[in-house]
């Protein structure tokens, strides 16, 4: 049967019509849809780790015991999870293990485009690369097989083009699942003491040798021949954009992106005259074919950074092509992504923002707070760095930080990372105030459940971890909850603990406006009385979407009402948007702002 | 039309597309999905492409469905859009350069204002359709809002628009109605097929 897929949803459904049935992660775009997917598939298991470290342990454990493990993660994940990557690429998996790395070329959704296919190579895994749904599904069966056949985890590479877009997918029954799981106590193979490792270490070069004859002849490297003056080498989605403008070319496309398979490569070059290396990012594949001596174009013409489209491509080899039409000449306003109407974490950035204080901040919905008018944030590095650079930052500048460093971090980034810095702070006496955005979910993947929700990925009523007698545990004795939807409590909060001495942490605590589960009350949407407003802007400063200016010189003479004399305009609330959250009440000095009849 | 005549009409190594273009929340990935089901049905190779997580919030959406015997891209380049659907004014002006020269375009006459107009940094450009009937001969604009409201259901709005897309690709209606059918509940199915229907005869 055919049916529309993203590469995501595929990966999911290959995994299980290969008999996969164990699977873990942690959400990251682009790669949360895959382990959602996968988990309601009959017989699965699979789990939310804390973390991405986490989750490729407990991957590695299921391996161990003989079962076959998917174990999914974003590229900046891959780093989270780097210490166990390269030891296990030594002991090797017993079952099978198969790790998605899901890149971002042109950082969509992340904080940096790192290319996740150095990892393959110097952690000497084999990867995988497919180019679009139909090959996902394929390629994650292969990748269980060959790390069944070969003993290693095996890498599956997408980008966010192979993950996030749909294509035309057939879809087959699954095959029975096997259960080979048993103890087996071979501590020669999983315990990595020098002694060990280094016998180990031998048999990861026998391995990868034996995996570079593998490539030579494997059928996803496949060579197709038309043009025998131009020839590309190329993997993944770019194969695509480039048969989409240059269909007449020969393409080597390789469906291993680690190891090469030299010879392959060898023969494709002697078939052309002119060779590309078509790749995103890094060039990976070009240098090692340099390495070969064989002449090759690549980075010399393409791009090193962004992702391409065939447009890229057409123009680093043909050109830009001339453009026919004159396009109007205005100036276009951008629509970045913005907090919500209703959004909880707007309160508390309006309150911080307005603090003088240093707030270091982490990734989640909430970094989006940096931007005007809001502008609470002044760093954002990796999940959970907020905390570690508050406390190192206060204790660099001592007396003239006192008061002025504050680390904010959601609740589900402080569970992924943020825990060790916070016991760290504790340990080491800070100063910092750290604020935990607790908005029970993880909210901008799209809701996935965590430790602290109570939920499992699944379904099953879990723990429900509690955050401030974790804080207190770790050794903070000033815990405060806060709710971010009253601004004087939350403003007199942060300012009582940034005066008070030693470390607190600052629960924020209100649901994300989208999540559902713990929204009992309804609100009614706010309007502007025009009657009363003085055009002060304080409610447009919250950056609210439903809120907007308008001047009085954009408006006919009838409908100006002024009630200060300087006064050029009034907001204006669209109700349709409007959530009632009454943050901008709160910041209306005059009462200007009233609920809608 | 068969199936058959369908794709003897596209050119064997012809790919057609169509962009859609938005702000988030307005239903343009779902509109996306539909339109590929529909061109699946139709027996035709599709692909698209859009961009999720951080972008998803009141950012720009976009998403591109490209269709045809063959398809290798799920984006498409610049100069070579077949159709812009435009889910809001302003986004209409912001992709105009991924159309062909005879590109078509239909715009949702709705006003989104985005954070610097709302600070009043920036101006809305309230005469963008009349900028883009500058540039581009086929240009068709609809109240899709209003259509959804009379259907009786006001998140319609997509499936209203791509009625109105329905006018430019041959294809048979009954394949748009089977699709319908299925990817919408029950409970709004019927709005769904009125806002369509009441979309493609505006």
């Amino acid at each position: 049967m055919k049916v529309l897929m993203s590469g995501n949803e595929a990966i999911a459904r290959g995994a299980y019509e290969w008999g996969i049935r164990f699977g873990v992660g942690y959400p990251g775009t682009p790669s949360t849809e895959i382990l959602e997917e996968f988990s309601k598939y009959d017989g699965v298991y699979a789990e939310w780790a804390p973390n991405e470290k986490v989750a490729l342990e407990v991957g590695i454990g299921a391996a161990v015991a003989g079962a076959r493990a998917l174990v999914t993660m974003k590229h900046v994940g891959v780093n989270v999870a780097a210490d166990p990557l390269f030891t296990v690429s030594y002991t090797g998996t017993n079952g099978a293990l198969v790790i998605i790395t899901a890149d971002d070329p042109s950082l969509h959704s992340s904080q940096n485009e790192q290319d996740n296919r150095n990892y393959a190579k110097f952690a000497k895994i084999p990867m995988l690369e497919p180019a679009d749904s139909q090959e996902a599904k394929e390629f994650i069966k292969i990748a269980f097989a060959l790390s069944e056949k070969f003993d290693t985890p095996v890498f599956l590479r997408t980008t966010t083009r192979v993950s996030h877009s749909k294509s035309v997918v057939i879809i087959e029954d699954p095959l029975p699942a096997e259960d080979k799981t048993e103890i087996r106590i071979t501590p020669s193979k999983y315990v990595m003491v020098p002694a060990m490792a280094r016998i180990r270490r031998l048999e990861v070069e026998k391995r990868m040798q034996a995996l570079r004859e593998y490539a030579e002849t494997f059928g996803e490297n496949r060579m197709e021949i038309n043009s025998s003056e131009v020839g590309v080498i190329t993997a993944g989605m770019p194969y695509n954009y480039t048969k989409d403008v240059f269909p007449e070319f020969s393409y080597l496309k390789l469906g291993l992106v680690h190891p090469l398979p030299e010879r392959l490569i060898r023969e494709f070059a002697a078939k052309v005259k002119i060779l590309y290396v078509i790749e995103e990012l890094d060039p990976f594949i070009e240098e090692q074919i340099r390495a070969m001596g064989i002449k090759v174009t690549g980075k010399d013409v393409f791009p090193f950074t962004n992702e391409f489209d065939p447009g890229v491509i057409e123009t680093a080899l043909k050109g830009k092509p001339p453009t026919t039409v004159k396009l109007p000449e205005v100036a276009i306003p951008p629509r970045p992504p913005n907090l919500c109407p209703g959004c909880p974490h707007r309160g508390l950035f309006h309150v911080l923002g307005k603090l003088k204080v240093f707030v270091a901040g982490d990734i989640g919905c909430y970094t989006l707070s940096f931007m005007k008018p809001l502008e609470g944030m002044h760093s954002c590095i990796c999940m959970g760095a907020s905390i570690g650079m508050a406390h190192g930052m206060s204790k660099a500048l001592k007396e003239k930080g006192k008061g002025k460093v504050v680390g904010v971090i959601g609740d589900g980034t402080f569970l992924h990372s943020g825990i060790t810095p916070l016991l760290n702070m504790a340990y080491n006496q800070g100063e910092a105030v750290i604020v935990i955005c607790d908005n029970r979910t993880t909210a901008m993947t799209g809701m996935q459940e965590h430790p602290a929700t109570g939920y499992t990925l699944q379904g099953v009523k879990a723990k429900e971890l509690d955050i401030s007698a974790l804080a207190k545990v770790l050794g903070i004795d000033n815990v405060r909850v806060i709710d971010p939807y009253d601004i004087k409590n939350t403003r007199d909060v942060m300012r009582e603990e940034l005066a008070s001495p030693g470390s607190s942490v600052v629960i924020s605590r209100r649901s994300c406006v989208l999540f559902k589960r713990h929204q009992t009350e309804t609100r009614k949407p706010l309007r502007i009385d025009v009657n009363k407003c003085v055009g002060c802007r304080n409610c447009i400063g919250l950056g609210c979407p439903p809120i907007a200016w308008r001047k009085f010189a954009d408006m006919p003479a009838g409908q100006v009402i002024k009630n200060a004399k300087k006064q050029e305009g009034n907001s204006f609330i669209d109700a349709d948007l409007c959530t009632g959250c009454t943050i901008c009440q709160q910041v209306c000095k005059v009462g200007a702002i009233v609920e809608v009849e | 039309m068969s199936k058959k005549t369908i794709i003897q009409k596209i050119n064997q190594t012809e790919v057609k597309s169509v962009l859609m273009a938005g702000v988030g929340g307005q239903g343009i990935l779902r509109a996306s999905d539909i339109l590929c089901m529909v061109m699946m049905e139709a027996g035709m190779d599709v692909k698209k492409s859009e961009v999720h997580g951080m972008a998803q919030r009141g950012g720009c959406v976009t998403s591109h469905v490209r269709y045809g015997s063959k398809v290798y891209s799920p984006i498409e380049r610049k100069g070579n859009v077949d159709i812009l659907l435009a889910f809001e004014k302003l986004e209409s002006l912001r992709y105009l350069d991924y159309l062909k020269p005879d590109g078509r375009i239909i715009i949702n006459e709705l006003e989104l204002y985005p954070p610097s107009v709302n600070l009043g940094d920036m101006t809305y450009p309230g005469h963008a359709i009349d900028l883009v009937k500058e540039s581009f001969k086929t240009v068709k604009v609809v109240k899709a809002h209003e259509i959804a409201r009379e259907a009786g259901n006001l998140r319609a709005e997509n499936t209203a628009l791509l009625g109105v897309l329905s006018q430019w690709l041959e294809l048979e209606i009954t394949l748009w109605e089977k699709i319908l059918w299925e990817v919408f509940p029950k409970k709004v199915v019927d709005a769904n097929l009125k806002a369509f229907h009441l979309g493609r005869a505006a």
